[in-house]
């Protein structure tokens, strides 16, 4: 079924002569670059006439996937994007809100999977860079960043590569534009093995008046190319991020872009200087697509038409011809609309950062996207069905056998087991899913800026905002296994657990930008996973009054035709009314009481327990009763604001016994021991291991333990007193009706933050 | 006290610095590299970051700005210079201090949290601190691996060069509490007329309780008493 919106030309569309050189538009072509025939059949009623090889170009990489989103637009359309506080939703370069005291918060998140599965470091390196531009593009100063990673299985030589060249570059990047990561994911799976998930997201601060858009207004405003030279790097990367992965994808290891973050630093100075100066009236990254999208999409917005000439675009080397121009995604380049007359501002303002500025030009009333080599035209578009007129699609979805399958799989067998779970134990906390990833944040500048008031490690990073008693939260989640065996509660459960880690560290759940990564749509079990998992989203975050304002979608994340798990990442921000509330995972106290809210069930499917112990991904994965859920958080969130906490965590991979014992453990600096007995009449795997929601592990003086029990059943959370926090040397203990676990301390630490070293075989930041 | 900031393309702890420099009450001034002169200002601190994006060497290129003839003038005269990472790689490239900055031993970024032992609190920069004293801090570097050759070493251990070591939670100076394979698990040095500091770790970061830590205030309070004493403020 396909959705036709009016095509018609508001204006006339000359005829362009091809260039010379150009190939004949022929059938194959038209499928190498990406159009299906319906799709070609569209761009010749758009254009009245056949398209030059440079236009072909232009439609195929702003009707791909990446850019026109056209087997996501209509179920996306499903979110919800509203609510007073949100100041700009879907449809910019970042989603805004207001966060009080005259301030606003840009923030959106972005994948780089396709370039990271072939070149690593680079891939992910420009990957936190576009997302930095994306923020810093709305007129926000970048505050923070967050890396939501997915891997294969550790024990594959590729996998150690792609995971430690990931890390390397994403530190490497923020670190050099001095920008701290707050935290993020890190996850590994056989789900993942040849199709690496990166995702980056960033939060930027802006005074809520200083909002800027991408737009091209004022007819006859200059366009300015602003930043680094255009080169050949990245050429059709939306197209390349557009398709599945296969043996040749390494040979696509040059569609992969180069980046720099110096001159990144230097252009996030010069463009907030920029927008702050008042001479310009749009701005917006070069980002895929590169100035084809950005000048294009500029015009749509405004509804004003751009007329762009090649030749005078500063490049890196000669003879770039305007398909090339066109399609190059090199890195660290703006669009900017400056007023009429201030193009020499613009310059001289660039100029101090040692950087160019070139006018390349300007805004018409036309509508049209045209584009110039000097006299002749080499392309000319009407701008909005370029940009809004890309077909988009709803496909079957079914679900695949295979994995109800797996979903219905019988595991009471695993009820039966009560011996001692010690080694269990200490295998699960060496899981690198559950293990400390201090590897991977050991390398990111976390405190630069001095805002950082939670680091990487906690339920959520936070930022305290200067000038104000205020902080801003923020969290990465998904758990693909469970979206793998049923999208739709995993889906509900990434973002119940996002909101949960966010009211952990005394923060209220705001707003949420999404990372949605997928196999490819056009397979029926694959575009069921979409459905439900944007049902899922949409339903779980009207509930937490979490509304969404931007994203982004990646499809196609197969090797081989393998997929990926389906991964919806939850990037939800939060903000903190007072820093007094901040609360911290780890325990404080020997004394303090320990206190679980929320209640254990006999759950074990889709465990970590399961996928380490008996290679499992199989059961239905934890459901959140959503009301259940929004009480308790409620309840948490007002007792981190009444001081009554020294320490709140959520229960999620591994487990109560794990989140125990992360607790205990807090950042390895002061390990505590416990002392915890638990009376549930429960099978002991699901007991210590099941990983059921809706749970927190908080902790207070033992003087404080009615208040929170009491405030707990005012929102109609179950609570209770399970155990005390201990000295490290009386040990880790947990009592059940049918089993004890107990074990050294120290010999936890080891485990907990030793397994990643070890599994890269002692390589680290030290 | 006035404070110069000397900004490079790249600098990225130079708005950290100022504030912290307001915070204990003295008056910061960014200096845009380009500039020929310091102006009036009792202190120049060198902020860390990337100046120039770390290409050819950390710090290698920050030393041919402009502004670096007046640092060198400024120092020459008994001025305080103080230069944090990234300003200290620069300060032992411009030769204001000895050694060398070199590939952290992981030969992996590292950022975390260390503990420093005060070896000499007599000096303009540690005055406030006392001998064997353990301050919580920062790191977030890649090449802050202290290098020079003995003779060096031992001149500098000799005539009290030395401010910082790396050492573990007890005071310790062991080598699993050295973050970088640092010589001598040397953190922060001191020029020989003592008015010269270079340290790798940020005690910028380290000015307040909700940042983890207050105790690199201490270094600031320091310049602060020597240029603007009680009364005289």
């Amino acid at each position: 079924m396909t959705d036709r919106p009016d095509n018609t030309p508001s204006t006339t569309v000359s005829s362009v002569a091809p260039r010379e050189g150009d190939p004949k538009i022929t059938p194959e072509l038209v499928e190498d670059h990406g159009l299906s025939p319906s799709e070609y059949e569209l761009v010749l009623n758009i254009l009245g006439r056949e398209p030059t090889y440079t236009e072909l170009g232009v439609f195929s990489a702003m009707w791909s996937e990446h850019c026109g989103y056209k087997n996501s637009k209509r179920l996306l359309s499903l979110l919800p994007t509203k609510a007073p506080w949100v100041i700009q939703g879907p449809g910019e370069n970042a989603g805004v809100i207001d966060i009080g005291d005259g301030l606003a918060l840009a923030f959106k998140i972005e994948s780089h999977n396709h370039p990271s599965a072939v070149e690593p470091y680079q891939g992910a390196a420009t990957g936190v860079g576009g997302i930095l531009r994306d923020v810093f593009t709305m007129g926000a100063r970048p505050i923070a960043i967050l890396d939501s990673l997915r891997f294969g299985d550790l024990d594959s030589g590729r996998v150690r590569y792609l995971f430690s060249g990931v890390v390397k570059g994403v530190g490497d990047y923020g670190n050099c534009v001095g920008i701290p990561n707050i935290g993020g994911e890190t996850f590994f799976d056989r789900g993942y093995e040849g199709n690496p998930i990166v995702n980056a997201m960033c939060l930027g601060l802006m005074k809520a008046k200083d909002l800027i858009k991408g737009e091209a207004e004022g007819v006859g405003n200059p366009l300015m190319a602003v930043g680094a030279r255009t080169g050949r790097d990245g050429i059709h990367g939306a197209t390349f991020a557009s398709e599945e992965l296969s043996d040749d994808s390494l040979a696509k290891r040059p569609q992969v872009q180069v980046g720099d973050p110096f001159t990144e630093k230097l252009l996030l100075e010069a463009s907030l200087e920029l927008i702050q100066s008042g001479h310009i009236t749009g701005i917006q990254d070069m980002g895929a697509a590169g100035i084809t999208s950005s000048a294009s999409e500029m015009a749509g917005r405004s509804g004003n038409g751009v007329e762009i000439d090649m030749e005078r675009v500063p490049v890196r080397e000669p003879g770039m011809t305007p398909y090339e121009i066109l399609l190059s995604e090199s890195q660290e380049r703006m669009l900017v609309v400056a007023k009429s007359g201030s193009a020499n501002v613009v310059r001289e303002i660039l100029g101090k950062w040692e950087l160019e500025a070139e006018e390349i030009g300007r805004v018409t009333d036309d509508g049209l996207f045209r584009v110039r080599e000097g006299d002749r035209v080499v392309a000319e578009i009407p701008s909005l069905p370029l940009t809004e007129g890309c077909p988009t699609y709803e496909r079957e979805g079914v679900e695949s056998d295979e994995i109800r399958e797996l979903r219905c799989a019988d595991l009471t067998r695993f009820n039966e087991v009560d011996s001692d779970q010690s080694d269990a134990f200490l295998k699960l906390m060496s899981s690198p899913n559950i293990a400390s990833k201090s590897w991977v944040y050991g390398q990111y500048d976390t405190t630069v800026r001095t805002g950082t008031a939670v680091r990487p490690g906690g339920d959520a990073g936070v930022v305290r905002l200067r000038g104000t008693q205020r902080a801003v939260a923020a969290t990465t989640d998904c758990n693909g296994r469970y979206v793998y065996l049923n999208p739709r509660v995993g889906t509900i459960g990434a973002v119940a657990e996002a909101a949960r880690n966010l009211v952990c560290v005394g923060a209220l759940p705001t707003a949420v930008t999404n990372n949605l990564n997928f196999g490819n749509p056009l397979k029926p079990h694959i575009y069921y996973q979409f459905r439900e998992a944007v049902l899922g989203m949409a339903e779980a975050c009207k509930l937490f009054e979490t509304p969404v304002t931007g994203g982004n979608v990646s499809f196609y994340n197969e090797t081989e035709g393998v997929a990926i798990y389906p991964t919806p990442v939850i990037g939800m921000v939060g903000v903190v009314e007072d820093v007094d509330h901040i609360t911290r995972h780890a325990f404080q106290d020997v004394g303090d009481t320990i206190i679980l809210l929320g209640d254990n069930t006999d759950h074990l499917g889709a465990s970590e327990y399961l996928y380490v112990m008996e290679d499992l991904v199989a059961g239905e994965p934890p459901s959140v009763d959503l009301l259940g859920e929004r009480g308790l958080q409620h309840a948490v969130l007002g007792m981190t604001q009444q001081g009554l906490l020294h320490s709140a965590h959520d229960v999620s991979e591994g487990g109560l016994a794990c989140a125990l014992a992360e607790s205990a453990l807090g950042s390895g600096e002061h390990p505590l021991g416990i002392q915890v007995t638990l009376r549930d009449s429960l099978p002991t795997l699901p007991l210590l291991f099941g990983e059921a929601q809706g749970r927190v592990v908080v902790s207070c003086d033992a003087r404080s333990v009615d208040e929170v029990l009491t405030l707990a059943k005012r929102h109609g959370v179950p609570g209770r007193a399970i155990g005390t926090v201990a000295p490290e040397d009386e040990g880790f203990r947990i009592d059940g009706r049918a089993t004890t676990l107990e074990v050294d301390v120290k010999v936890l630490t080891d485990r907990f933050f030793g397994a990643i070293p070890n599994l890269m075989n002692g390589a680290g930041p030290s | 006290m006035r404070v110069a900031i000397v900004t490079f393309p790249g600098s990225n702890c130079d708005y950290d610095l100022y504030k912290c420099v307001q915070l204990v009450g003295g008056t910061p001034e960014f200096r845009w590299h380009r500039e020929t002169a310091l102006g009036e200002v009792d202190v120049v601190m060198l902020p860390g970051g990337f100046s120039y994006g770390d290409y050819l060497r950390a710090g290698a290129i920050a030393t041919m700005s402009p502004i670096m003839d007046a640092v060198k003038e400024f120092a020459r005269s008994g001025g305080p210079v103080l230069g944090i990472c990234n300003g200290f790689q620069m300060l032992c490239e411009c030769g204001l201090l000895p050694g060398a900055l070199l590939r952290n031993r992981s030969l992996l970024f590292s950022s975390r949290d260390v503990r420093l032992r005060v070896e000499n609190a007599s000096s303009v920069f540690t005055q406030e601190y006392q001998v064997g004293q353990i301050l919580r801090m920062p790191i977030a570097h890649a090449e802050g691996n202290f290098h020079a050759d003995g003779e060096t070493l031992d001149r500098l251990e000799g005539e009290g060069q030395v401010l910082f070591r790396y050492a573990d939670a007890e005071g310790e100076v062991v080598d699993s509490a050295n973050p970088n394979g640092s010589a001598r698990s040397i953190a922060g040095i001191v020029n020989e007329s003592g008015n010269v500091m270079g340290m790798m770790p940020h005690p910028e970061r380290a000015v307040e309780p909700i940042l983890g830590s207050v105790d690199g205030l201490g270094l600031f309070t320091a310049l602060l008493s020597h240029f603007s004493p009680l009364g005289a403020a």
